[in-house]
């Protein structure tokens, strides 16, 4: 193709994204484009996956029936919605197995916040409330993306997710409501999770590589320091209800600003995580790999079972 | 009387927790996130079965119990679940036979106890054989994929079916609860059901191109004295540990 054509191409292309039409899979979009997406899905699909992980630690130990089938519920959604996730990157051109692979080999990412530990039962609240919480932030602003199938699989997943956040949140105040014990519980989940939560949405946006282009092409609606400041607006609220303590010390009510004002979060162990460095990085990773090794001969059996009788 | 009804309650329940704790395991980690949504969906209804059933027990019990009282506070001795249930996972041959072999079982007692004299135990019944139907389908699926799938695969589940095959008559085997319930109509004649599964099991088996071992011991007395494998006390420290370390909360 000619430079001039590409370039009329890109322009259209970014009249159809100023004008708000979705971008559908059979549509020409430049190459950048659709590399930003499958990196930005397919993280978020491995995320899905990789976050069953935590949650799955409290399965077994979960104190009752009800909360058992919840929070098994619970992990199967986001098992559902890794399924609804890899489908939308697979029609950029993808495979499955393909993302898989950069997953298991570290090509790909997934949230640095499943590379905390789950530690005591509050976490199974804290998980809900707060994780959900930031992710339901990052995901409404998303419903609106320009590219068709991650809007679309944003709004079945958002459905979901608040649900989840709910019944996190039902977690929290039953331990908050509960004895000495559950409430150190909670606390120190909060403790642990408040500051990586934080961390979910992502460099101050003068550090972020990816946003420029992102908000030109809007795959990203909002940037990452208006979400942040979003989440922790609406969050402090509900910790206050609780009872419960929020570990920064600047935390304060500006009502200039009408916003909350906040402490800077480490940066040094962001960087730290994102980079393979955080507490669970090789323990998550492994297990993945374990699972994806130990489940080769039943791939296999199947592929061989189907070639027979199909 | 009404202490038989709570035991054979129990033996419903219990097979149905404890095989939902053990698919539980998988969750997350099992070898493509398909097999991880149907172990984890199949896990959900026993789970959701359970509670129905100890739903029941604990208003016969009375004396404050509660589905989480019987879950979270008997000592092993007092399950009575069948022993295959609490067999360990191990690899997904192992967890498809031992799913097969009860699967096979739990549809045809679930279909004789939609008829029980009792309606509520009727109800529920009539309730979970959709999903015991569905779970059936799956167990044989894969009993037939990985028997006749590759020469591992076939290893595998002819070695898994070695193992567990000694632990699947006992749910087949009339215990005193068993032919209590029977007498009273509330469940069916297990003697009666046995040949049929027998022959369900021997021609699956033989469709999966495995082959049925000569059975070794098979006088297992989960269901009828609590008498358990060393599993059972490993699965309830785990599943119990917060309910005994703060007793008497809510969650």
């Amino acid at each position: 193709m000619q430079k001039a054509d590409i370039q009329s191409l890109e322009e259209a292309f970014q009249e159809r994204i100023d004008k708000e039409i979705k971008i559908e899979p059979r549509d020409w979009m430049p190459e950048a484009y659709r590399k930003n997406l499958i990196r930005q899905i397919s993280q978020h699909a491995h995320s899905e996956v990789v976050g069953m992980l935590p949650e799955k630690n409290w399965l077994t130990r979960a104190p009752t029936l009800k909360r058992k089938m919840a929070l098994l519920a619970k992990i199967q959604d986001e098992g559902g919605h890794g399924l609804y996730l890899y489908s939308a990157a697979e029609t950029l051109g993808i495979s499955r197995e393909e993302m898989v692979q950069q997953l298991l080999t570290e090509k790909a990412k997934y949230a640095s916040i499943f590379n905390y530990p789950a530690l005591n039962w509050a976490d199974m609240g804290v998980i809900g409330w707060l994780v959900d919480g930031a992710a339901i932030v990052n995901q409404v602003a998303l419903q609106r993306t320009s590219y068709g199938p991650y809007s679309r699989a944003m709004i079945r997943i958002c459905k979901e997710e608040s649900f989840h956040q709910r019944q996190g949140y039902d977690i929290c105040l039953q331990l908050a409501r509960g004895s000495k014990a559950q409430q150190d519980m909670l606390q120190d989940a909060i403790d642990r999770w408040w500051w990586p939560v934080l961390m979910m949405f992502g460099p101050h946006d003068s550090e972020s590589a990816h946003s420029a282009d992102s908000m030109k092409w809007k795959i990203k609606r909002v940037s990452n320091d208006n979400l942040r400041q979003k989440f922790v607006d609406q969050t402090v609220p509900q910790a206050n209800f609780l009872g419960m303590n929020i570990p920064d010390p600047e935390l304060k009510w500006n009502e200039e600003r009408g916003h909350y004002d906040f402490g800077e979060i480490d940066w040094e162990e962001f960087w730290q995580v994102v980079k393979g460095k955080g507490p669970c990085n090789k323990e998550r990773l492994a297990v993945r790999n374990q699972a994806h090794k130990n489940g080769s001969w039943v791939r296999d059996a199947a592929v061989a079972y189907a070639n027979k009788y199909n | 009387m009404e202490n038989n009804l709570y035991l054979y309650l129990l033996q419903l329940g219990d097979n149905a927790l404890i095989l939902g704790q053990r698919l539980c395991e998988w969750t997350g980690v099992a070898a493509e996130l398909e097999i991880d949504l149907a172990l984890s969906n199949i896990a959900l209804d026993l789970l959701g079965q359970s509670n129905q059933w100890y739903e029941y027990a604990a208003e016969i019990k009375g004396e404050n119990s509660s589905p989480d009282t019987l879950a979270f506070f008997r000592e092993a001795h007092e399950f009575r679940n069948v022993q295959l249930v609490e067999l360990p996972n191990g690899n997904f041959a192992d967890t498809i036979i031992r799913s097969v072999i009860f699967d096979t079982f739990h549809q045809l007692l679930y279909e004789e106890l939609t008829r029980s004299s009792d309606a509520r135990i009727g109800s529920i019944a009539a309730r979970a054989i959709k999903e015991i139907n569905y779970h059936i389908r799956y167990s044989r699926n894969w009993t037939l994929r990985l028997g006749d799938g590759t020469q591992e695969s076939h290893k595998k589940a002819q070695n898994a079916l070695g193992r567990i095959w000694d632990y699947a008559f006992e749910a087949l085997t009339p215990g005193p609860i068993d032919r209590w319930a029977f007498k009273n109509g509330i469940g069916p004649d297990l003697d009666a059901l046995r040949p049929v599964w027998l022959n369900r099991m021997e021609k699956l088996f033989e469709q999966a191109t495995l082959e049925i071992p000569a059975p070794g011991f098979i006088d297992r007395k989960g269901k009828s004295e609590g008498i358990h494998t060393e599993h059972l006390g490993y699965i309830l420290a785990e599943m119990q540990s917060l309910q005994r370390t703060h007793p008497g909360l809510e969650w």
